[in-house]
C-alpha cells in the first residue's frame, strides 16, 4: 500500500519533473558541455576552460555585466518600492473598487515588446514629453530633450520595466494583504499601537514575503531579459542576453561556444545573486520561506 | 470582493472580517486612483493608437497632421504576413497552455496535499527555471532539438516554451489545491461518487479559478516569448513578436504601432476574460 502511494505520487510528478529535467536541467547541462569544449559543429572534443578564460579577457563582457547588474538592480528596487507603496496606498480602495483592480492588471497583460513600443512614443526625443516640453517653452528642438531611449544610462529600459513590474509587485502584495485581512492591525490598534508602530511592526512584516519573493522574480527576469534592451538599449555596452544572443547567432560558428559560456555564466550569476538575496532577507527580516505556496 | 482578479489564491473562501473601526474610503480616493493608474497605463497605449493612425506627425505638433488607416490596411494585407504570424502565435500559445496545464495538474495536486521527504527539492527544482535566465538552457535545448529534428518546427518551439510555463502553472495550481480540503474528495467518494464525478463536481469547481489564472499565465508567457522562439524556431517559425521586432527595427513607426495592437489584443482578451470568469465565480 505504501509502495503504491509512493509510486502513484512520483507518477503524478513525473511529467512536470520530466519537463524540468530534460528541457531545463538537460538543456543547461548540454549548454555547459558545449561551453566546456564539447562543441561538435567545430570539432571541439576536449575539456577546456578557454571559452570562459576568453570571456575574462573581454572588456565588452565586463561592461555588459556591470550594465546588466546596474539596470536590473535599479529597476527592481524602484519597482519594489513603487509597487509596495502602491499596494499599501490602494489597499482600502482596492478592497472595494473593481475598476482599480482591473486597471492594475492592464500592465500585466501588455507584452514587454508592446510596452517598449508604446514607451518610445512618449519618451523619444520627438515623443510626447519632448513635444509637451516644447509647447511649454522648455526646449527648442528634439536634441535639447534628455536622451531616454538608446541612452548611456539605460533610462528607457529601466522605465519600461518599472511600468510592467511595479504593478506586478503591487498585485502580489495586494493579494497577500487581502488574504491576511486586517485582524492583526486591528489587534495592534486595540492594544494601543500608534499608526507608525502598526505600520513598522505589523503591516511591513506581513507584506515582506510578497515583496521579497516578487522582487526576486523581477530581478531574475530583468537580468536575463532580452526584448526591452534589444529595442530600447544601445548596441554597446548591451545587456548580457543581447550580447550572448548576437554572438550565438553569429555566422562564424567558432564564436558560439563563447556565447554559450556567456549565457551559462549569466545563469550562474543570477543563481548566486538569488541565493545571496534570500540569505540576506532571511538574516534581515527572519523570513524562513519567502515563496508563498 | 477586494481581492485582485488575477490572484492565484482567489478561490479561497472569504473570511468574515470583524473590524473595530472602519475607515470608509471616499469615492474621491477611488476616483483619484483610477485617474492615476489610467493615466500611467492608458496614455502610452492611447498614443500608440494615435501613432498607428498618423500618416504624418511632424515635430513639434502635439497631434498628427494627417490621419490615415494606411498602417492598419498594410498590417492586414497579405504582403505583411501578419495574419500567418498571428495564427502561429495562437497555435503555439494554445498548445503550450494545454500541455502546461495537463502536466501541472497532477504535480500540483501531489505538492499541495502530500508530505514527503523530497518535496522541498521538487519545489526547488520547479523554481530554478523561474529564477535563472532561460537563455543558457535554451541554447542547450537547441543543440538537443537539432539532433531530433525539432528545430525550426512549431512543436519544438512549443516544447521550449514549456520550460517556463510548467513551473509557473504548477506553483499556481499548488496554491489552489492547498486551499481545497482533500477531505471533500474523500467525502464525495464515501457517498458513492465515481472518480470522474468527484473531479467534475468537487475538485474542478474548487480549483477552476486557479486553473483559469494558471492557464492564462501560461498563455501570456508563451505569447510574449521572443528569444526562445527565435533560437529554436530559427526564424522559420515566425510568431507575432518576431514580426513586431522586425517592424520596430525596420523604422515604419505607424506600422509598428498598429502591429503592437494586433499583438496586444489577444493577450488583453485573455486577461480580461479570466477577470470576468473570476468575478462570476466569486
Amino acid at each position: 500500500m505504501l509502495l503504491n502511494f509512493t509510486v502513484r505520487r512520483w507518477l503524478m510528478l513525473a511529467p512536470a519533473l520530466a519537463v524540468i529535467g530534460v528541457l531545463f536541467a538537460g538543456g543547461l547541462a548540454l549548454a555547459a558541455a558545449q561551453s566546456l569544449g564539447y562543441f561538435a559543429p567545430t570539432g571541439e572534443n576536449a575539456l577546456t576552460l578557454r571559452h570562459y578564460v576568453s570571456l575574462g579577457d573581454d572588456s565588452e563582457i565586463y561592461a555588459s555585466l556591470w550594465l546588466t547588474l546596474k539596470l536590473a538592480a535599479a529597476a527592481t528596487v524602484i519597482s519594489a518600492a513603487a509597487g509596495s507603496a502602491l499596494a499599501l496606498g490602494l489597499r482600502e480602495v482596492a478592497r472595494r473598487s473593481r475598476p482599480v483592480n482591473l486597471l492594475l492588471q492592464i500592465p500585466l497583460s501588455v507584452p514587454h515588446l508592446a510596452m517598449a513600443g508604446a514607451l518610445i512614443t512618449v519618451i523619444a526625443p520627438s515623443g510626447l514629453l519632448a513635444r509637451g516640453a516644447y509647447a511649454l517653452g522648455f526646449i527648442q528642438q528634439p536634441a535639447d530633450f534628455p536622451a531616454l531611449i538608446n541612452d548611456r544610462y539605460g533610462a528607457g529600459i529601466v522605465l519600461s520595466y518599472i511600468l510592467k513590474e511595479a504593478p506586478f509587485i503591487a498585485l502580489m502584495t495586494l493579494a497577500l494583504l487581502a488574504r491576511l485581512g486586517d485582524e492583526y492591525e486591528q489587534a495592534a490598534r486595540v492594544l494601543g499601537a500608534s499608526a507608525w508602530q502598526r505600520f513598522r511592526h505589523v503591516t511591513l512584516p506581513l507584506v515582506a514575503p510578497a515583496v521579497v519573493s516578487s522582487s526576486l522574480m523581477v530581478f531574475a527576469f530583468i537580468f536575463g531579459a532580452f526584448e526591452v534592451p534589444f529595442i530600447l538599449g544601445r548596441p554597446f555596452p548591451a545587456m548580457l542576453s543581447v550580447v550572448a544572443q548576437q554572438r550565438y547567432l553569429d555566422v562564424n560558428l567558432a564564436v558560439r561556444p563563447g556565447a554559450i559560456a556567456l549565457a551559462v555564466m549569466s545563469a550562474l550569476v543570477t543563481a548566486a545573486l538569488a541565493w545571496a538575496y534570500l540569505r540576506l532577507t532571511r538574516a534581515l527580516i527572519g523570513l524562513e520561506r519567502p515563496f508563498i505556496l | 470582493m477586494g481581492v485582485p482578479a488575477i490572484d492565484p489564491r482567489a478561490d479561497r473562501p472569504r473570511k468574515t472580517v470583524y473590524t473595530v473601526k472602519k475607515q470608509t474610503p471616499t469615492k474621491v480616493s477611488e476616483a483619484l486612483a483610477i485617474i492615476a493608474i489610467t493615466g500611467l497605463t492608458a496614455t502610452p497605449l492611447a498614443l500608440l493608437a494615435a501613432r498607428s493612425l498618423a500618416q504624418s506627425w511632424y515635430w513639434p505638433s502635439l497631434t498628427p497632421q494627417v490621419w490615415s488607416v494606411r498602417a492598419w490596411k498594410y498590417v492586414f494585407s497579405p504582403t505583411a504576413e501578419v495574419l500567418p504570424a498571428l495564427a502561429t502565435s495562437l497555435s503555439v500559445a494554445m498548445v503550450v497552455t494545454l500541455f502546461a496545464v495537463i502536466v501541472a495538474l497532477p504535480a500540483a495536486r501531489v505538492l499541495a496535499w502530500e508530505e514527503f521527504r523530497a518535496k522541498r527539492a521538487v519545489i526547488f527544482a520547479l523554481l530554478l527555471p523561474v529564477l535563472t535566465p532561460p537563455l543558457a538552457s535554451t541554447m542547450g535545448v537547441h543543440a538537443l532539438f537539432l539532433r531530433y529534428g525539432l528545430t525550426d518546427t512549431m512543436m519544438g518551439v512549443a516544447l521550449s516554451h514549456l520550460t517556463l510555463t510548467v513551473p509557473y502553472a504548477t506553483l499556481m495550481l499548488t496554491g489552489s489545491f492547498s486551499r481545497l480540503d482533500p477531505d471533500y474528495e474523500a467525502q464525495a467518494r464515501s457517498l458513492g461518487a465515481k472518480t470522474i464525478d468527484v473531479w467534475r463536481s468537487v475538485t474542478f469547481p474548487a480549483i477552476a479559478p486557479g486553473l483559469a489564472v494558471a492557464a492564462s499565465f501560461a498563455f501570456l508567457i508563451s505569447w510574449s516569448q521572443y528569444l526562445t522562439t527565435l533560437l529554436i524556431g530559427g526564424a522559420r517559425v515566425v510568431t507575432l513578436p518576431l514580426t513586431l521586432v522586425a517592424f520596430q527595427r525596420g523604422g515604419d513607426e505607424a506600422i509598428a504601432a498598429a502591429l503592437s495592437f494586433v499583438y496586444l489584443a489577444p493577450a488583453a482578451a485573455v486577461a480580461f476574460s479570466v477577470a470576468r470568469f473570476l468575478k462570476e465565480n466569486r
